[in-house]
């Protein structure tokens, strides 16, 4: 499916960018776009080396599954067929705790390892209504404090940078909800 | 400073402690974690340099741009302020390029402006969709993903087409 999709955007930019005759600037792009991939890889692998260290601290003293157990109700409501004591939940639990607190380098990481045990867990190549459940929540967990964009609204000289946050709570809520019932809707009548 | 700025510091400071307390060896398990997390990240680039290829590419051809132009009386119709178009189809694929339309709009029509209003809600409310379905994917090594991403599009659209409808009812 991305090899599709990405072929089609490919395919689009040169298509578009012969007729609009800035082929120098598309080919530049071509260059680039490896070591962007790299620095960005980079930034991401020093975030997930720390955060991995923590969790691996975490985990090993008990913290993890202190977590697990506090968010296990919810989880246990989302996430269904898992082995109670799977360590896919602990890192799910993880996960979601930091994306409620908005720490999402921290997210990553250990959404990654969640995704990663429950492959394991449920023995699939291909995405599980599980997996697709832990994607999707971690594309709509928007930040409960909105910092950047409030940052950057206060350097454009907002009278009052925080008053979208009612806004940005009302419709992250919403499009969770659309992205998971949706996720539910496509996987109806499946095994997994 | 705001309350985010403590919780990082406190998390390392309360895990380190309490794993002293238990009597873990966190020298020992910090690095094992850390090795770990290296590894995965290094098998995250292949994914990312095809990814960054096709977003790159689609900017710097100005399709993006092109694309908005004729799309603009379709979002007129909708209520949704068409200067932030640009912001809404590049949301999905690219964190950093999203920041720097919601600049350009910000400073252009004003943060207490509707597009301001709207384009803040906008960046606020969504995540880079494409890239953390390639990345969590892609890490994990699961090949057909496409009922995640359609789910989570669905998400996307969703907070687009409320965002302006929030602003609208919350900010009048």
């Amino acid at each position: 499916m991305i090899g599709y999709l990405l072929f089609f955007m490919i395919l689009a930019a040169t298509i578009f960018s012969m007729s609009a005759q800035n082929m120098p600037d598309l080919s530049n792009a071509v260059i680039a776009a490896g070591s962007d991939a790299v620095s960005l890889c980079l930034s991401l692998a020093g975030a997930m080396a720390v955060w991995g260290g923590i969790m691996k601290v975490a985990e090993r003293s008990g913290l993890t599954e202190k977590l697990t157990r506090a968010l296990r109700p919810i989880i246990g409501i989302i996430f269904r067929g898992i082995d109670k004591n799977s360590p896919a939940l602990g890192a799910i639990a993880m996960n979601l705790a930091a994306n409620l607190l908005g720490l999402g380098n921290a997210a990553t990481p250990l959404g990654i390892e969640a995704m990663k045990l429950l492959k394991r867990e449920e023995n699939s190549e291909t995405a599980t209504r599980n997996m697709a459940m832990l994607a999707v929540m971690n594309c709509c967990s928007a930040e409960i404090i909105p910092t950047t964009v409030a940052a950057m609204r206060a350097s454009c000289g907002s009278a009052a940078p925080m008053e979208i946050l009612p806004c940005v709570a009302a419709v992250s809520v919403c499009s969770l909800a659309a992205a998971m019932l949706t996720a539910e809707a496509l996987y109806i009548g499946r095994k997994k | 400073m705001t309350v985010s700025a403590f919780i990082m510091p406190l998390i390392a400071v309360g895990v380190f402690g309490w794993g002293l307390y238990k009597k873990v060896d966190i020298f020992e398990a910090f690095t094992e974690g850390a090795a770990e997390n290296l590894k995965t990240a290094a098998g995250l680039l292949p994914t990312l340099c095809f990814l960054m290829l096709g977003v790159g590419m689609l900017r710097a051809s100005g399709g993006t741009e092109a694309l908005c132009l004729a799309l603009a009386p379709l979002c007129q119709s909708a209520g949704f302020p068409p200067e932030c178009l640009p912001l809404a189809l590049l949301r999905p694929v690219s964190g950093s390029g999203a920041l720097s339309i919601l600049e350009g709009i910000l400073k252009e029509k004003g943060p207490d402006s509707f597009a301001g209003r709207v384009a803040s809600v906008l960046m606020g409310s969504t995540e880079t969709t494409f890239y953390t379905i390639a990345v969590y994917f892609g890490a994990a090594g699961i090949e057909k993903s496409r009922r995640a991403l359609l789910a989570a599009l669905a998400g996307d659209v969703t907070a687009f087409l409320l965002s302006a409808l929030a602003v609208r009812i919350f900010l009048g």
